[in-house]
């Protein structure tokens, strides 16, 4: 657009009067907007002056940072939480990356199978690696040999376990960069004569550079704000994560949580912007002539890429493999015969079968509701017409809760919603607060999906609409939502997923009446009842796999009955 | 597009229809909900409420259970709020101070009489009364044990021992109401600075801290340690399902704390509330700590329990609870500075 065109566009006399269309629009939008004040901007900015004021209330200034920075024992885990992340960072991305390029630029078969293996940890909570560690590599561990004397217990545990958890997250963005080559590039290279060691440096890095960049802060956002893994298998190795937990959880010192919440906070924010400069840069690298670049076959690379492929699987695989059976094993290792003993919850802490219930009620909860909110969001932002500043503001609070870790989110909501002059403090101890937050949590993500579907449909759907003096919801049903069916299952399916398995924000927000699968492991955990934990860690799994295969099925069914205008 | 459009609101109006179902599912109706915090271990909670509703079965109790630490700070942060109704089985030291704090409803429960004059607040309206006395003890993995050479302890400053280095878990007294009760015993029996002089000692013995006082025995059980600081009825229960255990009392004598009952200030179901206080001081309640528990509140009641050791109510210390509960918060502070930061770097 050029400068004079800008500036007849913002000039205010030629604005037109807003259509009766037009309002309901924007109160749409400002409904959504209260929505992501209330549940997002309000407490975290209650969470950032109580990290400012005393035990009673008083403001006392940074006087709480002083006495944080004085108190060696916190703040080594400052140090402590950004060497782990740094050390996961490196190792996963070196695995990831290379997972994808066997999956991009080799001729291994089953391809699909593997990539499904590799989205094994998004199914599960980040504790049940720690507690497949414990299994694996603790004092009775199965395999504890390996370890040559080190204990599992603490950096090296935190970091496995970690590796596993972040790993997907790695290797879904590393694929999409490196399947964007440019074959000519290559072509050129190799008459060139470069050889393949150059080749390498000088065009695959390259191509996939913001690829592995927006992968390593990614992971290391991750890994620095998880919260299950460090609890399960840290030991006395204190990271930010589990002190703001000790702090409010064990010490109830809220106060004081709130500070290192806002110190784990700054590295979250920072990955953040960088990874959201870095993505920006990411587009139009192929250009419409690029030929899209096809693995030739080599057998001695091939065997090797598929030998690596198999061995990161059975890593995965064993995983769970362990604690399924750490799960059926009576009393393990005094008793190894097989049994259901462990799933009494109904005994144990954490809240019994009625956890697992009430996680399953609160995913179905979360995406429904979840879905709706997001959707009609994404829709009003991108389709919306005039209010523009309304709509950069929106789009702004839409893509702040992916740089706010959950542990944090949740300690807000607590100085927010139980605070007793909040007239939405009913809402504490709820199940529909545990649904706020978790949408809440996870509404980046899935606020991108909506508007990538979104923006793949023409404008002039709307434009012809209002010409033939249709309101704006009726496109939305008629044509919007019936053609953005995929996406819109596909955020559904990923809130569900995601709230069955998560811990960080619902951990300070369940009530007596809403224990959830996933605190019930931890707490089972913390208990000392492992193997019960890894029992209830099995079925969240179950469920989130069984939920994932049914979303397959009945997306393909959807696909056929809706989709057809896509091929022609 | 009509047909894609009908399609869609038909999976639409399932789903509404669906959630909403669940929404507006039924909800069991009671006559009254009294909330209950508490720190009894959880297998126990349904059979205290079952055989609580046998005799008031329209008094719900929605249990609020989690470790004595954990609970007693939760209850101080909700005291200008408060949520509970009701504290059943939480430690003493946690109960005199919130009494101290005006936290408390006194009440004379029927049958207050019957019960030994150490399990009840003073005065003819108490403010707590006790239910069943629970005691430190040593959880010995004796598979272990063999395993790595160790020979079990007599004492609890047998427990420095460098023989032991690196097998010992014991919880932390700040979540941990056995963890508190351990360390104001040590310091009671071998005064503040031979007791904290122990600590050191033992300190360096330590595998790590955990955060549940039950969960160094349960470790014990599965050989995850050697040795578990714990109490003995999480040892008596471990020992049930199978576990290698050796349940010690040390020769110094055993930190013991009561869990009690009482009502809370400001609760809305005062009456519901007065009667389980009531029931929990009868003998058919008593008769359900002694399932458990082998010091009850009333003594001539008390049978002996299976996998306990024999000897506890004569290690028990005459424990000083007005002591403990006026020094705790020092304590603690104290044991945070000295052994917390097992975290620090390890060059």
């Amino acid at each position: 657009m050029s400068r004079a065109a800008a500036e007849v566009l913002s000039a205010p006399i030629v604005k037109p009067k807003a259509s009766r269309d037009d309002r309901m629009m924007r109160a749409f939008m400002g409904v959504i907007g209260v929505y992501l004040l209330v549940s997002l901007a309000l407490p975290l900015y209650v969470m950032l002056s109580k990290s400012l004021e005393d035990h009673d209330g008083a403001f006392v200034g940074i006087a709480n940072y002083i006495e944080y920075f004085s108190t060696p024992a916190l703040a080594y885990s400052i140090n402590n939480s950004l060497y782990i992340a740094t050390v996961t960072t490196v190792i996963t991305v070196v695995l990831a990356f290379t997972f994808a390029y066997a999956l991009t630029r080799s001729c291994i078969p089953f391809k699909g199978l593997f990539k499904s293996i590799t989205m094994i940890p998004i199914l599960v909570p980040s504790l049940l690696p720690g507690i497949a560690l414990v299994y694996l590599f603790g004092n009775q561990g199965l395999i504890t040999g390996l370890l040559m004397g080190n204990s599992i217990y603490g950096p090296i545990g935190i970091v496995i376990a970690e590796v596993f958890f972040t790993l997907p997250h790695a290797i879904i963005i590393i694929i999409t960069s490196l399947s964007i080559a440019d074959s000519r590039l290559y072509e050129a290279a190799i008459s060139l004569r470069a050889s393949k060691l150059r080749i390498f440096f000088t065009v695959t890095i390259p191509g996939c550079r913001y690829g592995l960049i927006s992968a390593a802060f990614v992971v290391f956002t991750l890994a620095i704000t998880d919260f299950g893994a460090p609890k399960v298998i840290g030991g006395d190795f204190n990271v930010l994560a589990t002190d703001i937990y000790k702090q409010v959880i064990g010490q109830q010192n809220f106060e004081m949580g709130a500070v290192v919440s806002v110190v784990l906070l700054i590295p979250a924010v920072l990955a953040f912007m960088v990874d959201r400069v870095v993505q920006r840069k990411q587009v139009a690298l192929l250009s419409a002539r690029a030929v899209p670049l096809e693995p030739q076959p080599k057998r001695g690379f091939d065997l090797v890429m598929l030998g690596y492929v198999v061995l990161v699987s059975i890593f995965l695989i064993g995983m769970l493999a362990v604690c399924q059976y750490a799960a059926l094993v009576k009393f393990y290792p005094y008793d190894l015969s097989l049994g259901l003993h462990n799933y009494r919850f109904d005994v144990m802490d954490g809240g019994g079968w009625d956890a697992y219930y009430n996680s399953i009620k609160m995913a179905l909860y979360t995406a429904f509701f979840g879905t709706i909110v997001v959707f009609s969001g994404a829709y009003l932002v991108e389709k919306g017409r005039g209010f523009r500043h309304g709509r950069a503001a929106f789009q702004f609070l839409a893509m702040m809760p992916m740089a706010v870790p959950g542990l944090v989110l949740g300690l807000a909501y607590i100085f927010f919603f139980n605070h007793p002059d909040n007239p939405l403090g009913f809402l504490y101890h709820t199940m529909a607060i545990l649904v706020i937050s978790t949408i809440t949590h996870f509404y980046t993500v899935s606020h991108l999906t909506a508007l990538t579907a979104l923006k793949q449909l023409d404008a002039e759907f709307e434009a012809v609409a209002s010409s033939l003096k249709q309101p704006f919801y009726k496109t939305f049903v008629r044509v919007t939502v019936p053609v953005c069916l995929p996406a819109i299952l596909d955020i559904s399916i990923y809130l569900f997923v995601n709230a069955m398995t998560t811990v960080s924000a619902v951990i300070f927000l369940y009530g007596p009446d809403t224990n959830l699968a996933s605190v019930a492991v931890l707490n089972m955990d913390d208990a000392g009842d492992i193997a019960p934990a890894a029992a209830m860690g099995m079925m969240i799994f179950y469920t989130a796999a069984g939920v994932r295969v049914l979303h397959y099925f009945g997306s393909r069914w959807l696909e056929r009955r809706t989709q057809a205008w896509r091929v022609r | 597009m009509n047909e894609i459009s009908s399609l869609t609101s038909r999976i639409a109006g399932w789903t509404v229809g669906g959630v909403l179902a669940a929404l507006f599912a039924v909800s069991t109706a009671w006559a009254e909900t009294l909330t209950v915090y508490t720190a009894v271990e959880a297998e126990d909670l349904k059979k205290y409420a079952a055989r609580f509703n046998e005799d008031y079965p329209d008094i719900q109790i929605k249990w609020v259970r989690d470790s004595t630490g954990i609970v007693t700070a939760k209850l101080l942060a909700e005291k200008d709020n408060p949520k509970a109704d009701v504290i059943w089985g939480l430690a003493a030291t946690s109960l005199l101070l919130m009494k101290k704090e005006g936290m408390l409803h006194p009440y004379a429960p029927v049958g207050l009489e019957k019960l030994d004059p150490k399990f009840k607040d003073k005065g003819s309206a108490p403010y707590w009364t006790g239910m069943d006395a629970w005691v430190a003890a040593i959880c010995y993995n004796t598979v272990e044990a063999k395993k790595h050479g160790l020979t079990p302890p007599r004492s609890w400053k047998d427990l420095t021992n460098v023989q032991y280095k690196g097998h010992v878990a014991m919880p932390n007294p700040n979540s941990s109401g056995t963890g508190f009760l351990d360390v104001s015993s040590w310091l009671q029996m071998f005064g503040e600075n031979d007791g904290w002089a122990f600590m050191d000692n033992l300190h360096k013995n330590i595998n790590h801290y955990t955060h549940s006082g039950s969960k160094p025995c349960k470790q014990a059980a599965r050989g995850e340690v050697a040795i578990g600081v714990s109490f003995a009825f999480r040892g008596a229960k471990s020992k049930a399902q199978g576990a290698p255990l050796e349940i010690i009392i040390p020769s110094e004598g055993i930190g013991w704390d009561m869990e009690a009952t009482a009502i809370v200030k400001g609760t809305k179901n005062l009456k519901a509330a007065q009667k389980l206080v009531d029931w929990s001081v009868t003998e058919k309640a008593n008769k359900m700590y002694n399932e458990g528990y082998a010091v009850i509140a009333i003594p001539e009641l008390a049978k002996e329990v299976k996998y306990f050791p024999p000897g506890i109510i004569e290690a028990m210390i005459n424990n000083n609870f007005e002591w403990a509960a006026e020094n705790r918060k020092r304590i603690l502070k104290e044991w945070q500075r000295r052994y917390d930061s097992k975290s620090e770097p390890k060059s």
